[in-house]
Order: structure tokens, then sequence, then C-alpha cells
């Protein structure tokens, strides 16, 4: 294991903003992964520090194939997350809306070019990402159709699912988006939560990397193939919404399957305790998001649910 | 009048509303009226464009039967983001200008961005003001993205704007509430001005002088207006000189904003309070006028600190910075 600074620039008050890799291997540049880009993903930095633990073990043992070469970045964000700050500390831009980056632009601009510069060559890319709703998901590996996407090499990762959406138009300054155009086979992966950390998902997350680098034969770890994934569209997956405002009481949890007519939550008046609306399944499925705070804005997609027919 | 555009009722004993004043002939509509929609708060540290309505509603008040047309004012359209002086919209930590034309279906966010364009659509133009962000200080200018010049810019130039600058097309700028109005044929101009957090008097004025000279343009407006000035156009990208900051540091001004410039002349320079040392002297490449000027002095590597006008395109800058 290598560990080296991709990216710094100085502060006049702060300690150098840095960001550190870490590189296994030696040769090709096969894979590079991708963690926290905003201060609130905790869970996303906590799957690639166990990530770099595993692969450290990995390569001790020999097990990483001659001729390739992978790099974990846990962080670009490291003000934020000491500041607990979800955007830059200073100006509140977002640096996953600033790639590919631009070495003479701003100062996300070009913390965004310098690591892009670091990672644009690599031939697989994976980034642990969060949502901008406050919730919970399922893990999956989601996908931009952005032309490149494969969903073959997708379900190599064996995640529960693999989720393709459409590109927006703030998508084309994004990391994956940006990977995709230079060629890069680039994968979103969510695990369960982003600023609480969840063992659980986070060893998915890491089994499945794991297992899909042992299918490109540029690793030697065996494990069981973890599931047959399931492929679903983001416009097919069924939104659940409050009519009203209101404190949220969930009655189910993710990875829950639901039927038809089941209550899923309650929105309680927020003076008189009184049940004030009732969600329920309009599907049998599987809860695929659930908001978790406590408080909720009427319009809010509170739970996305996956049709058991698809 | 005060009308209701959009409302949402929030968690705890609060309806969050976005509110427009509509005014209208004092002899009644007749159904063949010109509307002009003035649009402002998008970004809830943007100021500006509150003394913008207040001014402009005012002077119609004044001489209300020189009315011949509509005129929306909507001064908040972040009401959350002003009362808490936060940019984006309070809890989602989104940024509104990126949300449109919206989605009635869709979260609260997406809801009110499509009740807004739903109310505006049908107007014959639209004037969105912004104001710079915190860190920067602005001319008073119109921003055109490329794909819509043709159209904007003859009626830009009745705004009575020091500057009209006329930006690429990019992708990301495609969620704005301009763009999303322009692409829908309600012409609309993008104002910035001032700073992020205060309002200028004079811009504002120099501003509602513009509005009211192109309400009268309309047909909107029968009263007097002033002879709107004759502002700097740019549509090349050359043109821009960008000046960001190579250290971090406090960044102290020594040039003076909207002036001329030598090519080799002091902008400002970065120091370092702690060490007592100027870590960078920031020097201007061209010759040219300062058309924007770093605000907020604490700079980290990159920050603008400025931005110069080739003195190539700057015909009647003179006349326009007495």
């Amino acid at each position: 294991m290598r560990k080296r600074v991709i990216f710094e620039i100085n502060s006049i008050y702060r300690d150098n903003f840095r960001v550190t890799g870490y590189e296994f291997g030696e040769g090709e540049k096969s894979v590079c992964v991708v963690g926290s880009t905003r201060g609130n993903e905790i869970q996303q930095l906590y799957a690639c520090s166990q990530l770099v633990k595993r692969l450290k073990r990995l390569e001790s043992e020999g097990r990483i194939t001659s001729g390739h070469s992978i790099l974990v970045i846990p962080s670009i964000n490291p003000y934020s997350m000491n500041i607990k700050k979800r955007f830059w500390s200073t100006d509140n831009t977002d640096i996953n809306r600033m790639f590919p980056g631009y070495d003479l632009g701003e100062t996300t601009q070009r913390i965004a070019g310098g690591v892009f510069e670091a990672i644009k060559d690599y031939k697989y890319g994976m980034q642990f990402t969060s949502f901008y709703m406050p919730g919970k998901f399922t893990p999956h590996v989601r996908m931009m159709k952005a032309g490149y996407e494969s969903v073959k090499l997708a379900k190599q990762f064996g995640m529960p699912y693999v989720v393709l959406r459409n590109v927006r138009p703030y998508d084309t300054t994004t990391l994956n988006y940006n990977w995709q155009c230079w060629n890069t086979r680039a994968f979103s992966l969510y695990t369960t939560t982003t600023n609480q950390i969840d063992k659980e998902s986070a060893n998915t997350a890491i089994r499945s990397i794991l297992t899909f680098l042992s299918k490109q034969g540029i690793v030697d770890y065996s494990s069981h193939d973890g599931f047959i994934s399931t492929v679903v569209e983001d416009t097919d997956m069924k939104s659940v919404r409050t009519k009203v405002s209101g404190l949220f009481e969930s009655k189910v949890h993710v990875g829950e399957e639901v039927v038809a007519g089941q209550i899923l939550a309650e929105i309680i008046h927020p003076y008189e305790g009184e049940v004030i609306a009732t969600l329920t399944s309009p599907v049998d499925g599987i809860v695929f998001f659930s908001h978790d705070e406590p408080l909720t804005y009427a319009n809010t997609a509170v739970f996305k649910l996956i049709e058991r027919e698809v | 009048m005060i009308e209701l555009v959009a409302s949402v009722g929030l968690p705890v004993d609060e309806v969050l509303e976005i509110r427009k004043n509509r005014m209208i002939p004092q002899k009644g509509l007749t159904g063949q009226e010109k509307r002009i929609n003035v649009v402002t708060g998008i970004h809830g540290d943007e100021l500006e464009g509150q003394f913008v309505c207040f001014d402009l509603l005012q002077r119609i008040k004044a001489e209300p039967d020189k009315l011949t047309g509509i005129v929306d004012v909507y001064p908040a359209m972040n009401p959350l983001g002003i009362d808490s002086i936060t940019r984006g919209i309070p809890a989602f930590d989104l940024d509104m200008n990126r949300l449109f034309p919206g989605n009635r279906e869709g979260d609260m966010t997406e809801y009110l961005a499509s009740e807004i364009i739903a109310d505006v659509m049908g107007s014959d133009a639209c004037v969105d003001i912004h104001a710079s962000n915190i860190y920067l200080t602005e001319i008073p200018q119109i921003r055109i993205n490329e794909l819509h010049q043709d159209w904007l810019v003859p009626m830009a130039e009745q705004l009575n704007l020091d500057f009209i600058w006329v930006h690429g097309a990019s992708t990301v700028l495609e969620e704005t509430f301009a763009y999303s109005l322009n692409s829908r044929n309600v012409p609309t101009l993008v104002v910035e001005m001032g700073v992020g957090m205060r309002t200028t008097k004079a811009y504002c004025e120099q501003l509602v002088d513009g509005i009211m000279n192109l309400m009268h343009e309309m047909g909107i407006w029968q009263g007097e207006t002033k002879k709107p000035r004759k502002p700097i156009v740019s549509v090349d990208p050359e043109d821009v000189i960008y000046l960001n900051a190579g250290h971090s540091g406090v960044f102290i001004p020594e040039a003076k904003h909207w002036t001329k410039l030598q090519k080799g002349e002091l902008i400002g320079r970065i120091v370092d309070p702690l060490a007592g040392e100027v870590v960078e002297e920031v020097i201007s490449p061209v010759n040219g006028v300062l058309f924007t000027i770093r605000e907020y002095p604490v700079v980290d590597e990159g920050s603008l600190m400025g931005r110069l006008l080739r003195e190539e395109v700057c015909d009647g800058w003179e006349e326009l910075s007495r």
C-alpha cells in the first residue's frame, strides 16, 4: 500500500487541504474508488476506510493480480467533513458539481480538476454517493443512461439492485458523468445511510466491489457471488408522497416486503398528536427508499417502492 | 393587488407562501394588455431586488393613470431563504435556480418552482433580478445565454444598465428560471448587480429607470421615462479576464471598482496577517475595465478576486462611468 497526496492547496489559518489516496498493486490504472465528496457523507468515508483495510490485507497476501493498480480516495472533501458542513467550507459550492474541473478556476473547480486529472484514466470508476433527500436506501448500483453504461457489468457487483436513471442537466458536472465521458466505466454505489454508519450495508458494498474486481481478474477474492441483481429503471419506482406536513412516523424499514394497502407511515399533527394522514402502499413490493427524519414536508416522496413484478 | 402564487404547509404551524403584487390599469382590463413580470429573491442572500420592487411599485402608484398594462412584482421567490439569510432553500440545501421548470407532482421545492413558472407563463417580458453573491460586487449588468441573444439583446438595451454579457450555453444552466422561461417563449432577462446581503440604492434606481423604459416601449407605461444609457456589449468569451487567487490569504483591494486599468497596474494584494507578509500582488494582465471586484476579503487559492473587460470592447465606458 502506498499513501500519497493526490491534490493539495494551502489555507491561511487551517492545515493544508489534502486529498489523500491509497494505491495498491502496480501496473495499468485498473480501478479507482472514491468515497465522500460532501462533508456529511460519513458512511461513504467509512466504507472506503474498510475497503482500504481489506485491500491492504489482500495485497500483503499477494492477492492483487500483477499488472493492475487500484486507487482508493476515502474523501475528496476533508475540510467540509471536519466542520460538519455538506458543501465547500467557504462558498457552499458542491465539488460533485464541478467536474471535470478547471485548474485555473475557482477553488472547488481546482479541487475537482486536480482530482480528476489523477483519476480520469482508470478503466473502472466507483463512487460511494448519497442522495439529496434524507433517507435510507436498499444497497444498489446506480448508473446514468449517458450512453456508455453497461448493465451486464453492473450486475457483476452482485448488489441486490441495479438502478438506471436518465441524465438531468446538473448531472453533466458530476464525477460519474465525466468519468464516463473519459471512457471510464463508472458506477455509483449506494449503501443504506449517509451521515450515520451502517456496517452491514458498508460490508455489502465492499464485498460487491471485491466480487466485481475478482470477476475482472484484478484481485483474487473468493466469496459467494452476492445477489442476482434486479435491474430497475428509476422511473418505474412507485413514489409514495405526503399530502400534508408534520411529524413522520415510519412503520416499515428499507428492504422490507410490503403488500398493497399496508400502512407505511403516519403523519402526526405536531401540536395535537393526532394522526392527520396515513400513507399506504399502492403495490406489492419492496421498500427501496425510506425517509428517515422526524419531520416531513408536504409533497415529499417519503418512500420509493419497487413493485414485486418488476 | 397582492395575490398568492403558491403555498405549502410546513411541518410546524406555518404556511410557506409566495406572493406577488399585481398592478393593473385604473380603467380595468380589456384582455389586450401586455404584461411584464419583475421577479427577485430566488437566492435568499441577494437583496438588491428588494429596493427595485419597492421603488417600481412606488413610481407606478404615484401615477396610476399612466399604467396601461399589467405589472406583476414578485419580491420573494424564496421567502424562507430571505428570512434566514440563506442562499438556497433552507432545510433542503438546494439552489432554487436549478429546479426550474419544476414538477407539479414533485417534492415541495419542485412543486413551488412549477407553480411559479405557471404563474409567469404568458407574460410578454420578465426581469429576473439577482445581486452578486456575498463575495463579489458587480456593476449593473444583464447576462444572456448565447442561445437567446438575438431575441434578448435588443430588449436588454432598454434596461438602462452598463453592461450586457452574452455568455456561452451550458447544460447545467438549463434548469434556471430564465432558461426555462426563455425556452418557453417568455423573454426573460437576468440582471446581476451589486453585492449579496446588501442593497445599492443607486444601482436599484438605475434599473427601475430601465424597467420603466422597457414598460414604455412595450406600451405598458405612458408616463415619462429617461433615455436608456448605451451599454457595453460583450459576446466574445475572450473579452473577459478572470482574476483568480494564486494563494490563500486576505485580499486587500487597491484599484477601484468600474475603473480603467493599464496592463501591469496593481489591483490589490493578498496578505498573510499571521506572518505580516504580502503573499501575492494582483496585477492587471491587460488594459481594461474592472467590472467585478472581490468584496469578501478572505480568499482560498482559486477564489475569484475580480474580472476585467478588455479595453477594446469598452467603447462608451467614459460616459457610463460618470
